[in-house]
């Protein structure tokens, strides 16, 4: 296979010893393509989201971002990488272009290449009137694509995004949605993008992987993941993987999958 | 510049931004020690004679005595502050964002720190001003003098804080940290009175005291003032600095589960 901007390995993490969180997580993210990592309140995604931001280290298993090993060269794996957190993590009293400096020089990005970038990501934003305002003016979806400009200015080959919808209005999710996608096919980058919400998934182009309780349970193209389950639709095989069964072993497809 | 410089610079440049957008902090940190000097010094001034011991040549009023803890105050405050609310306050996020970005870990910390000491200068700059303007006698070139000394102690409050944060999770409010951290370590220091007081009080305080990290960056202070070095506190203080980064170092490590501290999300 070829090399993806994202390998993970049998990834397997617990904070408490005998209760894993995650239990031999593997999954790929392709460039030019967005690979949601579906998952019910629980599953694991954010545990998924520090392990492979280096924020946690793993009890066992690999992360590599564009063949880098996120242990062993953890400089050279975050360099290639952007992150949207779950949390708000913008300087509420700096403004748009102070945030965005902020972060641009962390990654050694000099100043005069750092306003190049910023104009130019805040262009495709359409937020270029709004880069002297400070973050706490700016409603939800606008500092989500500040957030999202920011996690770009350092050309990643990969963005992670951990349910970047959340609290954001229904124009806004669905403008947040189309620009991800838009990025995906006109930089060529790859996109894991976790999330609870069956809606968020492009049946066309994504790819997707059910989290659940810490293991995969199906992963591939929607079309694969439905014949795989033999759901309707993704909704359908959403419901059937993280279905809790009534009775122990009386969901054969759930299990079924998970291999 | 290098990557690692402009790192640098960026990250001491947003501790700066936030500190001037942020006046009330600005206020917080001049006031706090300016009631102690009007209004305490004052009081004590009557109560407490001083002898002559160094750094000073002559007997000096109360007010003169006080100023070195209170700067150290006001670095004891910026520090517990910087680096309680690096972790438990909205903050958690954008230490996530310094953390993930690709410089070595214990040079972004130590940089953050560094932010936060040169916001402390400028508050003692800020002190040190209408402490001359209120007409206490300071050596003309002691703004300058005590710089070297007000970088070293910062480090090693901030470093403290660090640790603090990352180690004792019963401290997540600042209620507390000024009950079991700032008040002890402020109070049993030479920051209101010289040590050979605490002496006089009880052999076990004056050893509390001269075993408290702070009094010897009070003292660092104190000296640095008068333009000279005391040996035994730029020891203490360097070493204690060093312990204490090294400790908060180690508490961000990612093996002990910086970012994440249990599955509170899915």
């Amino acid at each position: 296979m070829t090399q993806a901007a994202l390998e993970i390995e049998g990834l397997r993490h617990a904070y408490r010893p005998g209760v894993p969180a995650l239990d031999g997580v593997s999954l790929r993210a392709a460039g030019g393509a967005v690979t949601v990592l579906l998952g019910p309140n629980g599953a694991g995604k954010s545990t998924l989201f520090a392990l492979a931001t280096g924020l946690l280290r793993p009890t066992a298993g690999t992360v590599r971002v564009h063949g880098h090993d996120l242990t062993r060269e953890p400089g050279k794996a975050l360099a290639r990488m952007g992150v949207v957190f779950q949390q708000p993590t913008l300087d509420l009293d700096l403004t748009v272009t102070q945030n965005l400096r902020y972060f641009a020089a962390l990654h050694g990005i000099p100043r005069a290449e750092a306003d190049r970038r910023i104009d130019g990501e805040l262009e495709r934003l359409a937020l270029s009137d709004r880069r002297g305002e400070k973050i706490r003016a700016l409603n939800g979806g606008h500092r989500r694509r500040v957030e999202i400009a920011r996690a770009l200015l350092h050309r990643p080959a990969l963005l992670l995004l951990d349910e970047p919808t959340v609290g954001l209005d229904i124009p806004a999710r669905r403008g947040l949605i189309a620009h991800v996608h838009a990025l995906c096919a006109q930089d060529g980058i790859a996109v894991l993008w976790a999330t609870h919400l069956i809606d968020e998934i492009d049946p066309a182009t994504d790819s997707v992987v059910v989290l659940h309780r810490g293991t995969v349970r199906a992963s591939g193209t929607v079309a694969a993941v439905n014949a795989q389950t033999g759901g309707a639709s993704i909704a359908d095989s959403f419901d059937r993987l993280t279905a809790r069964p009534a009775i122990p072993n009386a969901a054969p497809n759930a299990d079924g999958a998970a291999a | 510049m290098t990557g690692w410089g402009i790192a640098l610079y960026g990250i001491v440049a947003r501790e700066m931004l936030r500190f001037l957008h942020q006046r009330e902090r600005f206020f917080g940190a001049l006031v706090r020690p300016l009631v102690w000097l009007f209004v305490f010094a004052a009081g004590f001034r009557a109560a407490l004679g001083i002898a002559i011991i160094p750094p000073y040549e002559t007997y000096i009023p109360y007010e003169v005595y006080i100023v070195p803890g209170l700067i150290g105050m006001i670095q004891l405050f910026n520090g517990m502050q910087g680096s309680l609310s690096m972790v438990y306050d909205r903050e958690m996020g954008s230490m996530r964002v310094l953390l993930t970005s690709p410089l070595p870990r214990g040079f972004l910390l130590v940089a953050r720190l560094l932010g936060g000491v040169v916001v402390s200068v400028v508050q003692v700059a800020a002190f040190l001003l209408i402490v001359r303007l209120y007409g206490i006698a300071l050596p003309l070139w002691a703004p300058l003098t005590v710089i070297p000394a007000l970088l070293l102690n910062g480090l090693m409050l901030g470093a403290l804080g660090m640790v603090l944060a990352s180690t004792i999770r019963q401290l997540e409010n600042f209620a507390g940290v000024m009950n079991f951290v700032v008040f002890p370590l402020f109070f049993l220091s030479s920051a209101l009175y010289p040590l050979y007081r605490m002496e006089e009080a009880g052999e076990l305080l004056w050893w509390l005291c001269r075993l408290n990290p702070f009094t010897h960056g009070v003292e660092l202070v104190r000296f640095a003032l008068y333009g000279q070095i005391e040996a035994e506190a730029l020891a203490v203080v360097a070493g204690s600095t060093l312990l204490f980064a090294a400790l908060a170092i180690r508490g961000y490590s990612p093996a002990r589960g910086m970012g994440a501290r249990g599955p509170s999300a899915g």
